[in-house]
């Protein structure tokens, strides 16, 4: 499981690779910056391609009509930016022009979270998930690693119709298992006794809080849901069962992220006490991405809080 | 399809009017005096400039045209039917429950709707997205947005004029309509947009003018346009609720449909208008 000696690469990194991948693949993608494209590392992409590669600068409304003209003639876009602007910025284009006509666009939101960092609230995504997932036919990945986000970005191009890809700027861990479908989560561990589920970098720290908690004999099933919509029903609803008891991580708010689409899973099919990690109805700030998921209580002491609090009940 | 005559077009043109007054009456609500006002250049297009099949509405070597201030889509549904793309009988489904014919245009309804739209300021960015795809494939087709004067003042839409001329995107079309005239009043209370031609041709646009109402003068424009080297507006001085004298000019025709009584006077009026 957890190697602190392994190299970390960011997911950033797996997306920009797979671009690289996919541009030599097939001639229909077509990548579209608005003036980020170094930091979402499509720059490789731009380097290698230039005849699909599309720079309209800082207009990210413009950028998603775009992507929908050039996906409704054949081609599939990757629309590109950070996430706080992408769709943050451009959601009703995301809305109208892409998903009610259900265009091949590809959405690429980057540096999303509190992990984001030193550049502070303005540009932390943390409500993204929350405005594409109410969005028909938009189907929204937040892969956890490098490895992983190389994989959602693959998945994503082989998929027809629109979809939203959310990762990170920082250095992380790599921990999935090397397979990725549309539509599944994975368990990293299995356990009889908790259930926790997230997605993105930070799901390390329930795999960190999972070691801990196995000295004190309690066993942590840890499940990482890339596919939030559509979400892996099947599996979470297997967990919640055997457990009894689920727990969300996620770098993002807590209202309307992963832990909503668990809660509205469970609440529907099969109530189960829940409870979750994530950012509590506030704006970030500045500092590095550790400290800030220490301060806004996201780390493994307060996952094992409240595992231990579940397990009381 | 086949070019109509000027004749012929002004004909086309009056019976698409009265389609609109009928389906605007029947749907209950709508958007009466933009649709009227675009009559006579959607039925210049579809009946004279287009290269399109209608029994093969998606023929890849088509021109594209894209209704980007698709609140006046009542004229766009009526100039498709009349042009072949569906049955007429499907003109009074408008708003209707079931209905192919959405409020506002949806493309995967409706054949011959390239786009979605309805919130301003988008169709414009879309239509860029096609032109630049028609010259990736190496295809010779243009790509016509029409766009609503008001809807300029979307920031989005400069964003696109912009990536246009960047682009050298020749193929592009935009063609305004410029009735003066918003939801809320004039556009020169509402948000002056001074001279649209100087604003176009900072933006390194090719800029030409027509009288939206002149057959021939549309005609002839539009094939100008199409010559062009660079993106090109055509500024179309239209008259809102064109046809039909009560609503002429009247920005309360903006977004309303005729009652039953409105309706009978403006079909008697464009049938003695013929």
């Amino acid at each position: 499981m957890v190697n602190n000696n392994k190299p970390l690469k960011s997911t950033r990194d797996g997306f920009g690779e797979a671009m690289l991948e996919l541009g030599k693949k097939n001639q229909d993608i077509v990548v579209i910056s608005a003036d980020l494209a170094e930091s979402t590392r499509v720059h490789h992409f731009a380097k290698r391609y230039p005849s699909r590669f599309v720079e309209v600068g800082v207009a990210e409304q413009n950028m998603m009509g775009v992507a929908a003209g050039l996906a409704i003639e054949g081609k599939i876009p990757f629309a590109t930016s950070f996430g706080a602007f992408n769709p943050g910025r451009n959601w009703d284009q995301l809305r109208v022009s892409v998903c009610y006509s259900n265009a091949n666009v590809k959405i690429i939101g980057s540096h999303t979270g509190l992990s984001v960092g030193p550049d502070g609230a303005s540009h932390q995504a943390l409500e993204d998930i929350a405005i594409t997932r109410p969005l028909p036919n938009l189907v929204v990945l937040a892969p956890a690693d490098y490895k992983e986000t190389k994989l959602a970005t693959i998945a994503a191009a082989k998929h027809h119709g629109p979809v939203y890809i959310r990762f990170s700027r920082q250095a992380s861990e790599i921990f999935t298992k090397g397979k990725f479908t549309i539509g599944q989560a994975q368990i990293l561990l299995a356990g009889p006794d908790v259930t926790i589920v997230g997605y993105g970098p930070i799901l390390n720290e329930a795999l960190i809080a999972t070691r801990e908690l196995a000295k004190k004999k309690i066993k942590v099933e840890v499940i990482n849901s890339p596919s939030i919509k559509p979400l892996d029903e099947k599996t979470i609803l297997k967990s919640a069962k055997k457990t009894g008891r689920v727990i969300t991580i996620e770098d993002h708010q807590v209202i309307g992220g992963l832990g909503s689409a668990i809660a509205e899973l469970l609440a529907e099919k099969m109530p189960t006490p829940m409870r979750m990690i994530g950012v509590r109805d506030q704006f970030g700030e500045s500092g590095q991405a550790e400290q800030l998921w220490e301060k806004y209580q996201m780390t493994h002491p307060y996952i094992i809080k409240a595992v231990l609090e579940l397990i009381k009940k | 399809m086949a070019k109509l005559s000027v004749g012929e077009l002004k004909t086309t043109a009056n019976t698409i009017r009265q389609d609109i007054i009928k389906m605007l009456y029947q749907a209950g609500s709508g958007h009466s005096g933009g649709s009227l006002g675009m009559t006579d250049i959607m039925t210049v297009l579809y009946f004279n400039i287009l290269k399109h099949t209608p029994h093969q509405p998606n023929n890849i070597y088509r021109d594209r045209l894209v209704l980007s201030n698709g609140h006046v889509c009542p004229v766009l549904y009526a100039t498709l039917a009349r042009a072949g793309y569906f049955p007429l009988a499907k003109l009074k489904t408008l708003r209707k429950i079931n209905s192919a014919l959405q409020g506002h245009p949806h493309r995967n309804s409706l054949p011959g709707i390239e786009t979605s739209s309805g919130p301003l300021g988008q169709g414009i960015s879309q239509a860029v997205g096609m032109a630049m795809a028609a010259a990736m494939n190496k295809k010779n087709h243009h790509i016509f947005c029409i766009t609503s004067d008001g809807e300029h003042d979307e920031g989005q839409v400069w964003e696109a004029i912009m990536t246009a001329h960047k682009y050298k995107l020749n193929n592009l079309i935009n063609i305004v309509d410029y009735n003066g005239i918003q939801i809320d009043g004039p556009t020169k209370y509402i948000m002056p947009l001074q001279s649209l031609r100087h604003k176009y041709e900072s933006f390194n646009w090719h800029v030409l003018e027509m009288d939206g109402h002149n057959i021939k003068e549309i005609i002839r424009t539009i094939n100008k346009a199409k010559k062009m080297k660079k993106p090109t507006a055509i500024i179309a001085h239209t008259i809102l609720g064109k046809g039909v004298s009560f609503m002429e000019n009247q920005y309360i025709w903006h977004g309303l449909a005729p009652n039953q009584e409105q309706k009978d006077r403006a079909i008697k009026e464009l049938q003695n208008g013929k």
